[in-house]
């Protein structure tokens, strides 16, 4: 009686619902099985690129820049003009990473991001699910509350910055409300998506069975919205990468994250370490990107339709 | 428990408005004994599967009484209505875990009605990886764990494939044999309700009413000698026939 003419393994024809950049970021990034051979081919054309863009940079600061600048000044002085503008990647490897000094205050700004964006996404994360459980719970909850956090997410931050600078000061505190604020939105509205996504058909059945509301939030709600709220970690560790930037980098004093250190090395003119901090940040983003795409792809593979296995 | 005249379903003359006014259900008598297999068919959109809503309690009936016993009801969906992030064994002992029963004992009843369904081997695969059909089984079996008196089906096969729906309905029909339920089965296919019944409602358009209903005077088990019978032939002509009056 089994129907055996179909493998077993064969997936059904459910339509994927992975957002496009995501699926295509994943295939990079999280190379589906396949021998050691297989994923460095995958490695193939990211490196061409990575290589293809370091080339055309080195082109226009050597070939082009330099000449044009030499034409009216003096040699030296075109020389530090080129510097400034567009510095070469081996001169920017050495300053920034291989002298130590200089690796020891980027790293320090470094660190101080780190620490803005994991505490500042977690409290968003506290804030942004219960926010979400409590709207899907109780329509009454999310009428009042949901057009505010449209409001949050629409006020621009550049706005805000200077507010809570006067209101809290420019410390550790000040900088995680940046945080917290811009990478709020994305986790209520995921979440409370996910917590919604729970077919028709299966809240029948707890309803059959009159399942409490705590069994049916426990037992359906909850666990149907996992990929949903793992998708608006996704975009909020992004936010929150940035908000912590931002924080230092209008706030301009205090404690030197890669912001400030940003501004202090345009101040001084400090190409190089500049963009050094810019690497840094950059590096930052894309590791909790990574990092909670990952931990999607391990909460929800096994199962999700939508998901690659 | 069965009510007093021994039927495990009965629908004395119910009906149903939508609260926008709309009746989808009007005057509707019949009952289902244990051992009884009734098929409903009818035009789409008739209210065949408000019916099974109203039997089962989802909806509320507006007039008439519906009577069932509530606590052991078989129910399988148009769609298998699987938990995605359960795994077959979990996904089968669900109701169990609803109704407070203990673990020991749900995970004795969803090992039995996996092996009834024939999914031995499948209790740790996630839906995802099962077929269609296979994904209904976990749907049957799901419902066989609190061994419902009464059955109701709600055109249970419809987005399947004819050689595996044939399949389906020889295992549901292995099932009733076994359980000798009170089966209440929604299709929108003639030859499936008469395959699978004792006997076949013929409902009209909205407001669905029974317009018909035939008895099918064959025994069990049913195999593809029935299917292509004379008999089998001609009770489909006339219950087309019927369903045809159904959309005057």
């Amino acid at each position: 009686m089994t129907d055996t003419q179909r493998p077993v393994d064969a997936p059904s024809s459910t339509p994927r619902q992975v957002p496009d950049e995501i699926a295509a970021t994943s295939a990079v990034f999280y190379p589906a099985g396949g021998t050691l051979m297989q994923k460095l081919r995958l490695l193939v054309g990211p490196l061409a690129v990575f290589g293809a863009v370091i080339g055309v940079w080195y082109l226009l600061s050597w070939r082009y820049l330099a000449p044009l600048l030499g034409r009216d000044g003096g040699a030296e002085a075109a020389e530090r003009l080129r510097n400034t503008l567009l510095p070469y990647p081996h001169d920017i490897v050495s300053e920034s990473f291989l002298n130590g000094e200089n690796l020891a205050e980027l790293l320090g700004g470094l660190w101080l991001d780190v620490k803005l964006s994991f505490f500042g996404l977690a409290i968003a994360a506290i804030i942004g699910i219960s926010g979400a459980v409590a709207m899907s719970q109780a329509k009454w909850v999310e009428r009042s509350f949901y057009p505010y956090a449209v409001f949050v997410q629409t006020v621009p931050i550049l706005a805000l910055v200077p507010l809570i600078g006067l209101f809290f000061g420019f410390g550790f505190g000040a900088r995680l409300l940046v945080v917290v604020i811009i990478s709020l939105f994305p986790i209520i509205t995921n979440t409370l998506f996910g917590l919604r996504s729970a077919e028709r058909g299966l809240h029948d059945i707890f309803t059959l069975h009159e399942a409490s509301r705590w069994t049916r939030f426990v037992k359906l709600q909850l666990p149907a919205s996992i990929p949903a709220m793992m998708t608006g970690f996704q975009i909020s560790a992004g936010l929150s990468v940035i908000g912590a930037i931002v924080g230092d980098f209008f706030f301009g004093r205090g404690e030197r994250g890669l912001g400030n250190l940003i501004q202090f090395y345009v101040n001084r003119l400090q190409p190089e370490q500049l963009w050094g901090a810019l690497t840094f940040s950059t590096l930052l983003g894309l590791f909790v990107f990574v990092l909670f795409g990952w931990l999607r792809t391990r909460l929800t593979a096994s199962w999700y339709e939508g998901s690659e296995t | 428990m069965s009510t007093a005249d021994g039927s495990t379903l009965v629908f004395d003359s119910v009906g149903m408005v939508y609260p926008d006014g709309t009746e989808a259900l009007k005057d509707i008598s019949f009952q289902v004994s244990p051992g009884e297999f009734v098929t409903v068919v009818g035009p789409s959109g008739c209210g065949k599967s408000t019916l099974l809503k109203l039997a089962s309690g989802l909806l509320d009936h507006t007039s008439g009484s519906v009577n069932i016993d509530r606590d052991r009801i078989g129910y399988v969906f148009q769609d298998a209505t699987l938990l995605p992030w359960r795994t077959v064994q979990k996904n089968v002992e669900l109701l169990a875990e609803l109704h407070d029963i203990d673990a020991a004992e749900r995970t004795r009843r969803a090992r039995e009605a996996i092996d009834l369904v024939d999914l031995s081997g499948f209790e740790k695969h996630h839906p995802k990886r099962l077929s269609g059909g296979m994904k209904m089984r976990v749907s049957l079996a799901r419902s066989l764990t609190l061994d419902p008196s009464v059955f109701l089906f709600d055109e249970p096969f419809g987005a399947l494939d004819e050689i595996t729906r044939e399949r389906l309905n020889d295992e549901v029909l292995e099932l009733f044999a076994l359980k000798r339920f009170a089966g209440l089965f929604i299709t929108h296919s003639i030859y499936e309700a008469i395959y699978m019944s004792t006997r076949v409602l013929v409902m009209s358009a909205r407001p669905g009413r029974v317009i018909a209903e035939f008895e099918v005077p064959y025994g069990f088990p049913r195999d593809e000698h029935f299917r292509f019978s004379p008999e089998f032939a001609e009770l489909s002509g006339e219950v087309s026939e019927a369903l045809r009056m159904s959309y005057a």
